[in-house]
């Protein structure tokens, strides 16, 4: 499935008043999250939002999830403008947002729930996804019993198990530690061979837009916008520290200093100002 | 070793309480004795005689007591659980309602005794009545606090995961969330309810019952140790009540880890 992002914009508006026939007027009770972000996704392709904080990565997988709806632009699945959440995508949250009360297996059946598979492969289903992110042993253990990164497991594999064509990633291991930070990359890769999902994943670590992505979109803060594609075109599995992993992080922090330098001249002028 | 281990747990649980029960009893039996008068206090053993001469009329009146008490808990559960799970996920209804339940709140359930005998005369309803009202506030209260606080990652994680009708959404995602709350409600519900049990028996809205027969017996013939009596049960039924409900209501709730309810 290819998704299409276009033109997309979003502004949080906290006084709807502001906004006058098709003109948006913003004063400071106004933010422009995005603005005017294009991009495309191909089919199967792995693709790594990267930007600081604020900067609007949540807000355009929230859009392209249907959790929101954009200020103007579209996004388009295979040409079809998203008006809401649909079974074509699903997203795995940086709070990984399981349900408390259910244990692993039937936080994992919970989407096939809604879809009315039968209860026996429902479980099927779950214990093949639990198979797949090395859960076996914890079918009945309930979220508060699991580490963070189990919990990760968790909501990765509840977010395959409904079968999704683009799988929405919102900085999935900012909560784990380096080490096993690098694990879990290796492992989504693995699952991503091995399930040929679409993914989008959104990340302020430089190293591991790198070592993910076929496609980086680096974006710029206030307003957010998507400043530079780069295609990463090393074979996987990717070496850290290897030289062309070396030369295509010197060119992303590039253009993130690049950024950062302008943010704080904009922080200068607008205090002698 | 185990079962030592085991003994001794239970041992530093009950033999504290033991132990204060019975100097409370024992510091109750010497000042009723130094006292001297059974009209102002009676003494602890003669009340525990008392249980046994009044082993004909006990279980009858903790029946009709249970039946004033239960009537009124579920008709409070059955107009509160679905009010307050309507209200605590639509704005729209807690806006309308809200306004009513906060005037209509602070108003104690025995003010409501002429107006429940206007209404339902002298029956065990008219009871049931203001055992309702005690119970209805904390346990609508509870239930749309629980529905309103279902955290927005749940209800979004339930979207895209395919949840996408509201009654779908209360039922797999709100609910399952608001249950404790819900059962904290129940509790402290069945706690005011229990508290309002003597006063809605105390006009004869039947023949029997604890709080009938404590007023219209027993307090008429100034037995004050058979009131005493009485008042002991009715702290051990609320006592067996509350641990029951706990009981049940912990196995439900397993995933809560540790805490169960809070009260
Ligand atoms: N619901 C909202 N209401 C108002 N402002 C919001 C809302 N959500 C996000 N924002 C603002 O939009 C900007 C982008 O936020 P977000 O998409 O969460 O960034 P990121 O995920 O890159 O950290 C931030 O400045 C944030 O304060
Ligand atoms: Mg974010």
């Amino acid at each position: 499935m290819k998704l299409e992002v276009v033109s997309l914009t979003k502004i949080y508006r906290h006084n709807i008043r502001n906004k006058i026939g098709n003109k948006h007027i913003c004063n400071d009770e106004c933010v422009i999250a995005v603005e005017n972000v294009n991009f495309r996704v191909e089919e199967g392709e792995f693709v790594c939002i990267l930007g600081p904080s604020g900067c609007g990565k949540t807000t355009i997988v929230r859009i392209i999830a249907g959790l929101d709806s954009p200020t103007s632009g579209e996004v388009l699945v295979d040409g079809v403008p998203v008006r809401g959440p649909g079974k074509d995508r699903c997203v795995v949250f940086q709070e990984f947002a399981l349900f408390p009360w259910r244990t692993v297996l039937k936080n994992i059946t919970f989407g096939l729930e809604n879809t009315g598979v039968p209860k026996d492969e429902r479980e099927r289903i779950a214990r093949k996804y639990i198979r797949l992110v090395g859960l076996e042993g914890f079918e009945n253990a309930y979220p508060h019993e699991l580490s963070g990164g189990m919990k990760q497991r968790v909501a990765i594999a509840r977010a395959l198990a409904i079968d999704p064509d683009i799988l929405l990633m919102d900085e999935p291991f900012g909560s784990l530690d380096a080490q096993t930070r690098n694990l879990f990359q290796e492992e989504l890769l693995r699952i991503w061979y091995e399930t040929s999902k679409t993914i989008i994943f959104v990340t302020h670590s430089v190293d591991e837009a790198i070592f993910l992505a076929d496609k980086i979109l680096i974006m710029t803060a206030r307003p957010g916008k998507i400043k530079k594609e780069i295609d990463v075109d090393l074979p996987r599995m990717r070496n850290r520290t290897s030289k062309e992993f070396n030369e295509i992080r010197s060119c992303v922090l590039d253009e993130l200093r690049q950024e950062a330098l302008k943010a704080m001249m904009m922080q200068h002028m607008k205090r002698l100002s | 070793m185990k079962v030592r281990e085991r003994l001794l747990r239970i041992m530093r649980t009950f033999v504290p309480g033991a132990i204060s029960l019975t100097v409370f009893a024992v510091v109750w039996e010497i000042v009723a004795t130094l006292i001297g008068n059974e009209r102002v206090l009676p003494r602890f053993s003669q009340v525990m005689i008392s249980f046994y001469e009044l082993k004909e009329y006990i279980p009858l009146d903790i029946i009709q007591s249970l039946i004033h008490f239960g009537m009124g808990i579920s008709f409070a559960f059955l107009i509160a659980f679905p009010l307050g799970m309507l209200m605590g996920w639509f704005r729209g209804v807690f806006g309308f309602v809200d306004p009513i339940v906060e005037i209509l709140r602070p108003i104690p359930p025995l003010a409501w005794i002429p107006l429940a005998i206007a209404w339902f005369h002298l029956t065990p309803i008219a009871a049931s009545f203001i055992i309702f009202l005690g119970a209805f506030f904390p346990l609508l209260i509870n239930t749309y606090m629980g529905f309103r606080e279902t955290p927005k990652t749940l209800i979004e994680a339930a979207k895209v995961l395919g949840c996408d009708s509201d009654v779908r959404l209360m039922r797999y995602v709100a609910l399952p969330h608001a249950l404790p709350m819900i059962a904290t409600g129940m509790r402290v519900g069945m706690g005011v309810g229990w508290m309002c049990v003597v006063a809605a028996e105390m006009f004869g809205v039947s023949t029997n019952g604890l709080g009938f027969r404590m007023f219209t017996k027993f307090f008429y013939n100034h037995q004050i140790d058979y009131v005493i009596t009485y008042m002991i049960l009715l702290g051990i039924i609320s006592l067996v009540l509350d641990a029951s409900f706990r009981y049940i209501t912990g196995s439900l709730m397993k995933w809560r880890g540790g805490v169960v309810l809070e009260a």
